[in-house]
């Protein structure tokens, strides 16, 4: 058990990286809280496997310290970090049956057998490996194998943190659910750090209580799904997240408000004045968009351009001065045609500078 | 009723190969079995004596002698060959410059034909003039493997295993190399120990590379001639007359084309079920 601080990290995998490009990793300070479920989420690339690996010490970063419990482990190697790791694709040890496999990790600690084999029992009975404990683990199906290799983790009393990169790649799809939802009860029972890395987001925001999200080696939010859903820190956070994602225009700042092509549009919070000849973009979620009778007050003038229904919604795709726009309407409700208005809640509407939010 | 449409031309496309295999298999076997069971004389003449070669040459010791020659000599290369390449593989670096290098060198002897690495050997060894041979005298060894049987196996031992290792070292290397590296990781997260990543890793994924090349090894050395033939011809006297050397002293020294075929029969079937036998244990268990 163990918090996880992770500070000023950068890795590159070249030997002399001189520029930003260079590294896999550009700057990643973190802190993970004993006992908690985090996503890690991006796209492919991003960095989040090569963070994973420092973590775990199967690989070594080329700058900044990883503190377990405030104590720098850069030089330890997995072993002595007591962490798990699941990986994509099932790892078992073919020859062996589930028991062995289970047992293996404290077979190789000395752990004296009448231990081992109370711990593997009880380990068993948690991910449902009970009834095939005497089979041999090659012959188990996919899910059935990460089971293994989740409760290979879990055997082990001391361990710091189980980390999962991608493990559902090769579940079908209709076991995906079951596993997750395993996954989450094995954690609320266990309450041992654990760290889910995907690029699936519905797999992070149901997993994690607290979601960090990736994007070309940098940390670009780290928050609840509902902060990052409702106040994306970075305009990649707003159209990762969501389906479909943010909206974003170019725009201006006028007193207390934002202007695009021409028209005013308000925001609760206040912003400071950003950085003279950053890049602005007014943001805001498609289910922030509601339709308004045209010429209403504070009502935006849009061509509707197209529908598509995704069954619990329609997507209503807009044109607002030259900016394509999206709300969702739901089930049931008139979808409008042709010329009409919309308004963005001013509460949940945000501005960026080069990508990152001012607040 | 379904209707089944057959278009016969398709034999045309298999043909060729038909022809060929006819050619380089079926009919030379054939023939084989046909002088297998006639007693032949000059001018073509033939009578038929259906299974008395087969008995004759069952009954012989001088076959029985050379056959445990031959099994002798192909279970110590088997027993030095797999283990060392696989060792060998294991030592070899993953990637970068070297690994290529170890590769070609690994390559290397496989590239040297056979009568040329018995030559090889016979002048390296010999006792007067060849260097290991000189060497070994000159170290107080006595080394002869023109007269000495011992000399004569070891030499011919030694060359089989500087010749052949590198198969089963390429064959293995390519093995291990298919293992992902998720398993090296999982291995030290459960704090394996080497042997252990040996043991439960490593040799389960090698099983299917290593069945094959036991298979190749044991079908290539129990077919064995042109060493032994360029080092000693078979000898000194007769301890190192493998089963080809004897097959080749009856069917063209002594011209007994009837014994000669019963006997490659034989051989031939002997090869067969070891293979079979080998292949069966190496793989059971595969099925369920």
């Amino acid at each position: 058990m163990a918090r996880i601080d992770l500070q000023g990290l950068r890795h590159s995998y070249l030997p002399n990286p001189a520029k930003d490009a260079d590294y896999a990793l550009k700057q990643v300070d973190l802190v993970w809280d004993d006992g908690g479920a985090y996503a890690l989420l991006g796209p492919s690339g991003c960095g989040k496997t090569t963070l994973l690996n420092i973590i775990s010490g199967l690989l070594a970063p080329s700058e900044g310290s990883i503190l377990f419990d405030g104590v720098e482990v850069k030089d330890k190697s997995p072993e002595e970090r007591q962490i798990a790791q699941v990986f994509q694709f099932p790892v078992v040890y073919d020859t062996m049956t589930v028991y062995d496999n289970l047992a293996f990790p404290l077979r190789n600690r000395g752990v004296p057998e009448n231990q081992v084999d109370a711990r593997v029992r009880e380990i068993a009975e948690m991910t449902d490996l009970t009834a095939m404990l005497k089979n041999k683990a090659a012959g188990l199906t996919a899910d059935g194998k990460q089971k293994i290799s989740l409760g290979r983790g879990l055997v082990r009393e001391d361990v710091n943190v189980i980390m999962f990169d991608e493990p559902l790649t090769v579940i079908d799809p209709h076991l995906k659910w079951q596993l997750r939802s395993k996954l989450k009860e094995l954690h609320q029972r266990v309450r041992i750090t654990m760290i889910y890395v995907t690029h699936d987001q519905t797999e992070a925001l149901t997993f994690a209580d607290k979601v960090v999200v990736m994007h070309e080696g940098w940390v670009v939010q780290q928050g609840t799904p509902v902060e990052l859903f409702e106040r994306p820190r970075h305009t990649f956070v707003g159209h990762f997240i969501g389906s479909p994602g943010m909206n974003l225009m170019p725009c201006d700042l006028t007193d207390g408000g934002a202007l695009v092509g021409g028209k005013r549009i308000d925001i609760a919070q206040a912003v400071t004045e950003p950085k003279a000849g950053a890049r602005l973009e007014l943001g805001v979620r498609p289910e922030f968009v509601t339709f308004v009778e045209s010429g209403s007050d504070g009502a935006l003038p849009v061509d509707v351009v197209g529908v598509r229904d995704t069954g619990r919604n329609k997507i209503v795709e807009t044109d607002f001065s030259g900016h394509r726009v999206r709300a969702l309407v739901p089930e049931g409700m008139p979808v409008p045609e042709g010329r009409t208005g919309i308004r963005f809640d001013p509460s949940h509407t945000q501005i960026y500078a080069d990508s990152w939010i001012v607040e | 009723m379904s209707t089944k449409t057959t278009n016969q031309k398709a034999w045309l496309l298999v043909a060729p190969v038909v022809i060929l295999v006819a050619f380089n298999a079926i009919i030379p076997l054939m023939t084989v079995v046909n002088y297998s069971v006639q007693e032949t004389f000059g001018d073509n003449l033939f009578f038929f004596e259906g299974m008395k070669w087969f008995e004759e040459v069952l009954a012989s010791e001088r076959f029985h002698d050379s056959l445990l020659r031959q099994l002798k000599f192909t279970f110590i290369i088997l027993a030095i060959e797999v283990p060392l390449g696989v060792a060998i593989s294991l030592a070899m670096p993953r990637k970068g410059f070297w690994a290529s290098v170890c590769l070609v060198l690994m390559a290397m002897p496989l590239l040297i034909p056979w009568n040329v690495v018995g030559a090889m050997w016979n002048i390296f060894a010999l006792p007067d003039i060849g260097l290991l041979g000189k060497t070994l005298n000159s170290m107080g060894f006595d080394y002869n493997f023109t007269r000495q049987p011992f000399a004569a196996w070891a030499t011919l031992i030694a060359m089989d295993v500087w010749h052949w290792t590198s198969l089963v070292v390429l064959l293995s290397y390519a093995g291990l190399s298919s293992i992902p590296d998720a398993y090296y990781q999982a291995a030290r997260i459960d704090g394996a120990s080497s042997w252990a990543v040996f043991r439960y890793i490593q040799l389960p994924k090698l099983k299917h590379v290593l069945t094959i090349a036991v298979l190749l090894r044991f079908m290539d050395s129990f077919n064995i001639y042109t060493e032994p033939f360029v080092l000693t011809g078979g000898g000194p006297g007769n301890t190192t007359t493998l089963l080809s050397l004897d097959l080749v002293k009856i069917a063209l020294g002594q011209f007994d084309l009837g014994p000669a075929a019963a006997m490659s029969l034989i051989y031939f079937l002997i090869i067969l079920l070891f293979s079979w036998i080998f292949y069966t244990v190496m793989t059971r268990g595969e099925q369920n």
